[in-house]
């Protein structure tokens, strides 16, 4: 079963960093992306550039609108995303604490509902 | 002063005392012939609350446990004449009622916990529910709590607890000691469950969440409860010996900045030395009583690195010697994967190195992190640095632990891999 394991962090908190520590994340990131496929389970996965780079669009009766900036502000911003396939929700909680992400933000884990399924 | 928030206060203490010495107690008594655990905990925490009310009122009782245990047997019984009807309820209340004589002008309420525990711990119980059911059968524990030291979703913990509360209930598993034959076999499964529960709990070493932290401590506790109900079992004896070793050295293992430290490189100053020679106590009673098994083993590696708090050395000879038996034991591939370590020590890197590869092919190991991470410092040793720069990021993916991470981290950097 695939499961979606989004990264929320604080884009503040990670400006903080000393470039070693910025570059011991980096690696971090590196070596866990590389065991996710060495275990055969990654499926996808981005980080995403920062929050001031979003936009979003909405179309309202007929009307496009434009924003600049994430659909809502908050303290953590979503930073990232890795899809893996895995057997059970346990094992992808399990894969998830792993993530350096999860000791300094927040990871939410949710199943992929695939398109066609009801 | 504060009269009535004193009073409340002292009420809420006392209950809480009250939970944490005898929670435990009360379920397996309310329990015990009802075989209905749920009932049970429903019943006590209904009571809990009525104390809350009526101890800051009227004071707290001078038994504490026996007025709690009449109010949630009341409780109990109300519950199932509400729920059930006919013969069912018939011989359910009969039980009740047997137990409000059990208990009339006595107020000590019988010990059954273990039957309790062996319950929890039942073969036809899953294995993974046992240690989590006994924590929130003996010890009260929430599911959200257990969920998070288990790393589990609270709402799925929460329903494999309810189902191994009925199974209990509708497949009659008795809350008792089982018959003589079975016991060696049996306590095992108890042992296990109580030292999984130790393990969630030490796998939270800064102790930065209080519940898990505790978690240790609890087991520890659990350890102790069993190890005192069978005081000549020496599995049981060994369990709580080897809990003690590992517990004696949780100060030594993060540095004053929160750095990991590995068991080489601790202060031993910061060990516990009163922990440590009660497990040595322990050790030797349980030596006496001639039957060895797999706490006991681990009990004795963990005494072979407790001669440093006295000057001494490990004593890597004995530890080798130790896992030799213990992979003849278990068949563990960690018990395997210590035994290499150990070999590293008494033969060299390339003898270790050798060791790890007979089991490189185990599929038990290939996403364990201390494999990984052994792997990576016998190839530093051995002089490769570039596949010890591998095996180090492979153990640095698989960290769950920050400080474990930036540990590892830098021992990779020294390689310059």
């Amino acid at each position: 079963m695939e499961y979606m394991l989004l990264i929320f962090r604080s884009e503040a908190e990670l400006k903080k960093m000393s470039p070693t520590q910025g570059a011991e994340m980096t690696a971090a990131f590196g070596a866990y992306t590389e065991a996710l496929q060495k275990a055969g389970i990654m499926r996808g996965g981005a980080r995403l550039r920062p929050v001031e780079t979003a936009t979003t669009v909405r179309v309202r009766s007929g009307e496009t609108k434009v924003l600049n900036g994430p659909y809502a502000e908050t303290r953590e911003e979503l930073g990232g995303y890795y899809i893996i396939d895995v057997p059970d929700l346990d094992t992808a909680l399990s894969w998830t604490a792993r993530c350096p992400a999860a000791s300094y933000g927040t990871m939410e884990v949710r199943p992929i509902w695939p398109l066609g399924q009801d | 002063m504060l009269p009535a928030d004193g009073e409340a206060n002292h009420a809420a203490r006392a209950a809480e005392a009250a939970a944490r010495r005898s929670y435990g107690k009360l379920i397996a008594f309310l329990a015990a012939r009802t075989r209905d655990v749920a009932g049970a905990e429903d019943a006590l925490s209904e009571a809990f609350a009525a104390a809350l009310t009526d101890w800051p009122v009227h004071g707290v009782p001078q038994n504490p446990d026996a007025w709690l245990f009449t109010v949630a047997r009341r409780k109990m019984v109300d519950a199932v004449r509400r729920r059930r009807l006919g013969e069912d309820a018939a011989g359910y209340l009969q039980w009740l009622a047997e137990l409000e004589s059990d208990e009339e002008g006595e107020a000590v309420i019988p010990d059954e916990r273990l039957g309790l525990m062996f319950a929890c711990a039942h073969p036809a119980i899953e294995r993974s529910v046992r240690a989590p059911l006994m924590l929130q059968a003996v010890l009260g524990f929430d599911a959200a709590t257990i969920a998070s030291a288990f790393l589990t979703a609270p709402g799925t913990m929460g329903q494999r607890l309810v189902r191994a509360k009925s199974k209990i209930r509708d497949a009659n598993i008795r809350l008792g000691l089982p018959d003589q034959t079975m016991l060696a076999e049996r306590l095992d499964t108890v042992l296990e469950a109580i030292y999984a529960a130790y393990s969630e709990g030490w796998a939270d070493p800064e102790g930065s969440d209080a519940r898990r932290r505790n978690l240790a401590d609890e087991a520890i506790w659990l350890g102790r409860l069993v190890a005192s109900l069978l005081p000549d079992d020496a599995e049981a004896l060994g369990l709580l010996a080897l809990m003690l070793h590992t517990h004696a050295r949780r100060a030594a293992r993060r540095g004053a900045d929160g750095a990991y430290v590995p068991l080489s490189d601790q202060d031993v100053r910061l060990w516990d030395l009163a922990m440590i020679d009660e497990a040595e106590e322990l050790l030797s009673h349980a030596s006496r009583g001639g039957k060895l098994g797999r706490y006991q083993l681990e009990a004795a590696v963990q005494s072979a690195h407790a001669v440093r708090r006295r000057g001494g050395q490990s004593d890597w000879a004995a530890i080798v010697q130790l896992y030799d038996v213990l992979c003849q034991l278990t068949d563990s591939p960690v018990a395997m994967l210590n035994r290499a370590v150990a070999i590293a020590e008494t033969q060299g890197a390339a003898m270790g190195l050798a060791a790890l590869d007979a089991l490189a092919g185990d599929a038990r190991l290939s996403e364990y992190q201390p494999y990984w991470a052994a792997r990576a410092e016998l190839l530093t040793r051995n002089g490769s640095a570039e596949a010890a720069a591998e095996a180090y990021r492979r153990a640095i993916g698989l960290e769950r632990d920050p400080a474990v991470r930036h540990f590892l981290q830098q021992r990779a950097g020294t390689v310059g891999g």
